[in-house]
């Protein structure tokens, strides 16, 4: 016995599947999103409202470390040639102040003062009973502990409060800077070519041991009112470049290298900026 | 036969909802491409008022919360940017298009989400 097929089942078959395909078709039409890449300039806003200043001052710094860069110069230029071309306030020119001179006069007459008076309320010195009032800030500075006695500095109000004055009230940029030779040695992954049998190029990581040298970056940026002497708010950044030892790379541009890295973020802090990125809209 | 009279009455259902939803989608998706049109030139505040209108008409539509992510973004209303993403994301999860416009501005939001100080 052989089944026939119904003709009407079938034409009412091929209607349902071309019925199902003209909605699918439709369907894909309808979702078939086209899209345009756009430029986009994000603008984010300042981490710190500066708004109360037209000015500012980049005074100077404690630095410490190697003395193949002037750290002190070179980061008051830098930083003031960053402010003229990206934010709003207007940059004072004066000469860079050398902070860790200032440091140790006021360190200095502090010392003198609490051997007056038998107390000194803006120094650490060393009890009494053990001698000499001597005061504990390093001569030469090498690492971040050499620079912690500094701080008192930036916390000395009536200084900056003079200083303020002297410039008719900006925005205080000042801090330390510490810049101090890195060695290291051991694995690194890099990348090696290999060809195969057919001459086919190809690149593969590989761990091999290697001497490097290079620099550590370590600024603190303090902000001080200078209406007040008060400290506003600081940022501290940590950056270090290492290159393989063979290499002779100059201190100074190392020194660039890494203060390219922490730049976008002392300006994010005092200016709004826009990042440049695309996006994709979508119909 | 069955089969003939579901399919029937299933398609009756469909041309019965599709065209009321047909009709948002066609009327938000000419402002969605005006709203494009505009933004390529520039006019980033007229681009965004379209895309806004555009989801007021219709509520599920993804490219349109997307495009509305990117104009807030631009203009630096990034709450705003960031609801419009999660809500182009909560419809069309999948869409990789929304999801790498999404990580992009998170990225640069999360660096803006640190508190301001005042002097």
């Amino acid at each position: 016995m052989t089944v026939r097929p119904n003709p009407k089942t079938n034409h009412s078959r091929s209607l349902v599947l071309a019925a199902c395909a003209a909605v699918l078709a439709a369907f894909t039409i309808a979702c078939g999103a086209e899209m345009y890449e756009v430029p986009v300039e994000t603008p984010i806003p300042a981490k710190l409202d500066v708004s109360a200043f037209q000015r500012v001052l980049v005074a100077g710094f404690v630095v410490g470390g190697t003395e193949d860069v002037d750290t002190n110069q070179e980061t008051v230029r830098l930083l003031r040639s960053q402010l003229r071309n990206k934010s709003e306030l207007r940059v004072i020119d004066a000469d860079p102040m050398p902070l860790n001179e200032v440091a140790q006069e006021q360190n200095k007459a502090a010392s003198v003062d609490t051997s007056a008076a038998g107390e000194g309320p803006s120094v650490r010195t060393t009890s009494a009973g053990e001698g000499n009032a001597a005061t504990v800030l390093p001569q030469k500075i090498k690492d971040e502990k050499d620079l912690e006695p500094y701080d008192r500095l930036f916390a000395n109000t009536a200084y900056w409060k003079r200083i303020g004055e002297e410039y008719q009230n900006p925005l205080i940029v000042t801090g330390s800077v510490l810049f101090v030779p890195r060695t290291s040695s051991g694995l690194v992954t890099r990348e090696q070519e290999v060809y195969d049998g057919l001459g086919r190029r190809r690149v593969v990581p590989t761990r091999v041991y290697m001497e490097r040298k290079g620099f550590m970056l370590r600024p603190k940026f303090i902000f001080i009112d200078g209406r007040t002497g008060a400290t506003i708010s600081s940022l501290s950044r940590r950056e270090e470049a290492l290159y393989n030892a063979q290499n002779e790379t100059p201190a100074l541009s190392t020194y660039f290298e890494l203060m390219d890295r922490i730049v976008p973020d002392f300006l994010g802090t005092l200016s709004t900026q826009k990042i440049k990125g695309t996006r994709v809209l979508l119909k | 036969m069955r089969l003939l009279k579901t399919l029937l009455v299933i398609g009756v259902s469909v041309v019965a909802v599709v065209p009321a939803w047909a009709d948002a989608r066609s009327s938000a998706r000419e402002q969605v491409e005006f709203g494009i049109n505009v933004a390529q030139r520039g006019l980033w505040r007229e681009a965004i008022y379209r895309w806004e209108k555009a989801v007021e008409i219709d509520p599920m539509y993804a490219a349109a919360y997307n495009d509305l992510g990117i104009g807030y973004e631009h203009e630096g209303q990034l709450d705003k940017a960031r609801k419009a993403y999660e809500k182009a994301l909560a419809i069309e999860p999948n869409n990789a298009q929304i999801r790498q416009n999404y990580d992009l501005f998170k990225e640069i939001n999360d660096r803006s989400a640190q508190p301001k100080d005042k002097p």
